[in-house]
């Protein structure tokens, strides 16, 4: 076995650690684990080392040819290979691919909870109830209720003028 | 302005308290935030970086919570006002290491300081004496809501707050706490401690952040996940760790002291003969002495002594708060011996430990309330 870091040497020092119910494993060889200070436990915690190491590799095996490009920013992913940061926010759409394993691995889960800025706590609320209208809607039209039917589609046209006022606004 | 006379003195800067802050030193909750359509300050090159900074800036500027703040250019600073930033830890070593296109605005209080451009285009952070992640959080969080008014961050449904490092990804949050653990470190539970904190999802560094050393016992322990979890949660689990750890070092007081006092008495008092007598000390040997000394106070064996006089002593002892007080650049060997002057004429006035406490009043437990 290789160690996970030079890929040169045979791996003498083998890592597991459970964080939060998922094995991570890491297998290194004397010179790299010394090098990461895995022989001091004060300074070292595995998921940093497999935040540095898993980021370039998973980005690599995911993209075909590794050309993918940013276009807004011209940021490679040998660039992310070599820092371990995007270029611009763009960059996670162009990566996504390659990035959701390793987000997986990092994070508690991959969808974001928590705080978002006014502006899209307004559009995600309407699309919230875009969402329940139009199962509303469905149902009116297979009961043959149509008046309700009929008022419930201007209630949806009106949420969607207002999501489309917050977008261009 | 300059940074000199803006920034609390030592013994100012010593004296704030907060709850638990016989354990825990500090309280810290950073969010990491960027700007639309602009990259990261690692990948911008310096016109798109001075861009970035000059839209920042201002927005920062114009609250009112920073309306006495001292703002500033990172390439208007020195190299030891930057050093003294980061002794302080109002900014991190990577950001005393930015110039022209990076700045850095502090509020009056020093409890809340913006780093522009550093990893990413906001850095914001809220900082408190003792255990106050809560209040914290609820500080920075109200900074977030007024500036998120004047900028336009970068924001995805799915992924939240866009950030340089996927590791900061969705809240952008850091909630961080700076411990005191001498016990721990002495009836070498520490390892053990910090794997179980490790299982949990949270980090354990040193004294100044990412891969530095525990220097003087002090350990800061941080959340590693940001994405996939409420920013309250975050907070809430690591209040909950940190409950437990104060809890942990109490104890480990508590039992050094009924099995082990000679190994306790030993430690302190030779401790307190190198930081009173020594001729020739270095930094880091002096926080570690150090630690010893505040252990030794938190378990009576100074009395008269207050805590903030080692508060003072670990900061005016750092290579930049000594240097400052000289005009010439001080060698590491000239520093080693002006700081055992320093220190032979601070501990002076200090009596040698009672090394049977009469009534060991402050070793009772320091039991964390929710």
């Amino acid at each position: 076995m290789l160690c996970d870091i030079c890929k040169q040497n045979v791996a003498t020092v083998h890592l597991t650690q459970m964080v939060e119910g998922k094995t991570k494993k890491v297998d290194l060889c004397e010179a790299c684990s010394k090098e990461k200070g895995v022989d001091d436990p004060t300074g070292f915690s595995l998921a940093d080392l497999l935040l540095g190491l898993g980021a370039a590799q998973e980005v690599e095996q995911s993209l075909p040819s590794g050309e993918a490009k940013c276009s807004r920013c011209g940021f490679t992913h040998s660039d992310f290979k070599k820092t371990g940061r995007l270029g611009c926010a763009e960059c996670y759409t162009t990566f996504a691919e390659g990035l959701e394993g390793l987000l997986k691995n990092m994070h508690k889960g991959t969808k974001h909870l928590g705080k978002a800025p006014a502006a899209f706590r307004q559009t995600l609320d309407l699309s919230d109830k875009l969402q329940s209208l139009q199962v509303r809607l469905d149902k009116a039209v297979s009961d043959e209720q149509f008046e309700s039917a009929a008022q419930i589609r201007d209630e949806i046209n009106s949420v969607k003028n207002q999501i489309t006022e917050l977008a261009s606004g | 302005m300059n940074i000199h006379e803006f920034l609390a003195s030592p013994p100012e800067d010593s004296k704030r308290t907060g709850p638990h802050d016989r354990i825990v030193l500090s309280s810290r909750v950073r969010l990491a935030r960027n700007l639309r359509g602009m990259s990261f300050p690692g990948w911008a090159k310096k016109p798109e970086r001075i861009k970035a900074l000059e839209t920042v800036r201002p927005a920062v500027e114009s609250l009112e919570q920073m309306s006495e703040a001292f703002s500033e250019s990172m390439d208007n600073l020195t190299a030891l006002d930057k050093q003294i930033l980061v002794e302080r830890h109002l900014i991190s070593r990577e950001h005393a290491a930015k110039n022209a296109g990076s700045g850095l605005v502090l509020n009056r209080e020093e409890s809340l300081c913006v780093m522009i451009n550093e990893e990413d285009h906001l850095r914001m952070q809220s900082l408190r004496p003792g255990l106050q992640i809560k209040e914290a959080w609820q500080a920075i969080d109200q900074i977030d809501s007024l500036v998120e008014k004047k900028l336009d961050y970068a924001f995805s449904p799915t992924l939240g707050y866009l950030t340089a490092c996927p590791t900061n990804l969705g809240t952008g949050i850091r909630v961080s706490a700076m411990l005191h653990l001498p016990a721990l470190v002495i009836s070498e539970q520490i390892n053990q401690i910090i794997q179980a904190v490790n299982k949990l999802g949270l980090a354990v560094r040193g004294l100044y952040g990412e891969g530095t050393e525990a220097l003087g016992n002090v350990f800061q322990v941080s959340n590693q996940m940001t994405l996939g979890e409420l920013e309250t949660d975050i907070v809430e689990r690591l209040n909950k760790v940190l409950a437990q750890l104060i809890e942990h070092e109490e104890n480990g007081r508590a039992s050094l002291l009924e099995n082990k006092p000679k190994v306790v008495f030993n430690q302190i008092g030779r401790a307190y003969g190198i930081l009173a007598n020594a001729h020739s000390i270095s930094s880091k040997e002096t926080m570690n002495l150090l630690s010893l000394f505040r252990l030794g106070i938190d378990l009576g064996l100074f009395p008269g002594t207050a805590r903030s006089l080692v508060d003072e002593l670990f900061l005016i002892t750092q290579p930049a708060h000594l240097q400052r007080n000289y005009s010439e650049k001080l060698s590491a060997d000239e520093r080693d011996l002006l700081r055992s002057d320093m220190l032979r004429e601070r501990l002076r006035s200090v009596s040698r430990p009672h090394t049977v406490p009469a009534t060991p009043t402050s070793s009772k437990l320091d039991k964390p309330t929710e």
